[in-house]
């Protein structure tokens, strides 16, 4: 910043404390509770898909795998359909942190540069927004597993 | 260059009237208070179009060729066009000058793009010419959206300051011969950055902008707040006027008094249309004008206004690296003819 500005420091010093006191906050409280049921409905409509392959013979874990699969594909076509930005913006983080919400996360990309083709567009931009989740996804596991081999575990 | 310098950055211009404006939106602003005033209203966002650039460069041809229509003039009457938008590199205001052909200055200064397109076209039309000088901003909310923010289908939240970007085009025609409304002063801002980093709140980086170039444009004219029946500002929305009148209240020592009003505020309907703080782009200040401020001016609402529209000069890539938002405003007064002071 410039000599103006430096001259001015107790003038833009007061304009951000008055500037603090009167930005109009986030609403927590009700940010927090459309979070919890929206991540919850999406956790018991995977706890109920899990319990459709469970009965249909898929036993304990193995029922994961499928129901994640269903998950990923209904974000996919809720994101499609233009209804999923919907949910995230009343659920916030209950919308992101779930599955669908990684699927949102490609396919929102995907949409979006189908204009610029399908190699730069789609293909360059495809991991922009997913980008971050599975870098430090895979880099937290690969150091969880150094910690485990270490300790003699694995 | 017919204009005269009044101040350190203020021009007295003598020959630039309005002949005509015009402003076509999408369907969102359509629906705002504001609908009524514009001359075209979009259905949608303009899906039909193979790109929302595309969408964006027909808007803007859409919203010149009504001005010029409206005002009975052609293409080749037009000596030099003036214009902005939010695009890298233009692309919409420099894309259009492929079809109309008449020479074309291209600015930027974010949302302030009208007001500093209109400066400069006031200072610089005259009767020894450039006799006809068509001003011109564009913005589009998917356009935007994809540049500065996120794809249009990812669900994230936006915080309470955040602003709408408007799916907006305004245009006016300046003519050297007298018509009932004339730009009778400009005044060119100067970057201001007070350290403001959140780029989801450009109200405060562009509030101390609004009031120092308002300032000095009255300062140059030796004219007090009351001088005018509205003072608007562009895209500040409902947190940003209330910081730029207590700022020009409690550090620049003059009231903005009960006739401020914001462009960005003006647009829509905050709560119904949730868009949280209010409207923002080029287009914003740019419709805002050639529809409902100019229709007001030339009836006789209003004798007098001035319009300072505020951009926040960010980039995606300056906001990511940590850097401020530096801001400007350019203010333009307007009166009826004949009742200039």
């Amino acid at each position: 910043m410039g000599a103006e500005v430096r001259g001015q420091a107790p003038r833009i010093q007061r304009y951000h404390a008055y500037a603090d006191r009167i930005r109009p906050k986030p609403a927590v409280i009700h940010n927090v509770w459309w979070a919890f049921v929206v991540g919850g409905m999406i956790a018991l409509l995977g706890q109920g898909i899990t319990w459709g392959f469970q009965q249909a013979g898929l036993t304990g874990n193995r029922a994961a795998t499928p129901t994640s699969i269903v998950l990923v594909g209904l974000g996919a076509l809720f994101t499609g359909l233009g209804w999923y930005d919907r949910i995230v913006e009343l659920g916030g983080m209950g919308g992101t942190l779930p599955i669908t919400g990684f699927a949102n996360a490609m396919v929102a990309p995907a949409m979006e540069y189908r204009a610029e083709g399908l190699i730069m567009g789609v293909g360059a931009k495809l991991f922009t927004l997913a980008g971050p989740v599975l870098v430090y996804g895979m880099a937290t596991a690969f150091v969880m597993g150094a910690i485990r081999y270490g300790l003699g575990i694995g | 260059m017919i204009a005269e310098q009044i101040g350190e950055a203020s021009y007295r211009t003598a020959e630039a009237y309005i002949a005509e404006t015009a402003a076509c939106v999408g369907r969102k602003e359509g629906e705002g208070p504001l609908g009524q005033y514009f001359d075209v209203v979009w259905r949608d966002e303009g899906e039909a179009f193979s790109s929302f650039e595309k969408a964006e460069q027909a808007l803007l041809a859409q919203t010149q060729d009504t001005a010029l229509a409206k005002a009975s003039r052609a293409w080749s009457d037009v000596d030099l066009v003036i214009g902005g938008d939010l695009m890298d590199q233009l692309i919409a205001t420099d894309f259009e000058g492929r079809r109309h052909q008449r020479p074309l200055v291209g600015l930027f200064s974010a949302c302030a793009s009208f007001t500093e397109a209109l400066a400069v076209g006031a200072s610089t039309v005259g009767r020894k010419g450039p006799r006809t000088v068509l001003v011109a901003a564009s913005s589009h909310h998917l356009t935007a959206e994809r540049q500065f923010r996120f794809p249009l289908e990812l669900g994230y939240q936006r915080t309470p300051t955040a602003s709408w970007t408007a799916t907006a085009a305004g245009a006016v025609l300046l003519v050297a011969e007298p018509t009932p409304v004339v730009v009778d002063a400009v005044t060119f801002g100067r970057v201001v950055d007070w350290g403001s980093k959140d780029a989801n709140d450009m109200a405060s980086a562009m509030a101390p902008a609004a009031v120092d170039t308002i300032q000095r444009h009255l300062d140059a004219l030796g004219e007090a707040v009351e001088a005018y029946d509205a003072i608007v500002t562009g895209d500040l929305g409902v947190f940003g006027m209330k910081l730029a009148a207590h700022l020009a209240h409690t550090e620049y020592h003059f009231d903005l008094g009960t006739n401020l009003e914001d462009c960005g505020h003006l647009l829509y309907d905050i709560e119904r249309q949730d868009v949280h703080n209010g409207g923002s782009g080029a287009g914003c200040a740019a419709s805002v004008f050639s529809g409902y401020l100019y229709r007001h001016l030339r009836t006789g609402r209003w004798r007098r206004i001035l319009l300072a529209a505020t951009g926040a000069l960010f980039s995606p890539t300056s906001s990511q690296q940590g850097e401020s938002i530096p801001a400007i405003a350019h203010a333009v007064s307007f009166s009826r003819h004949g009742d200039s002071p």
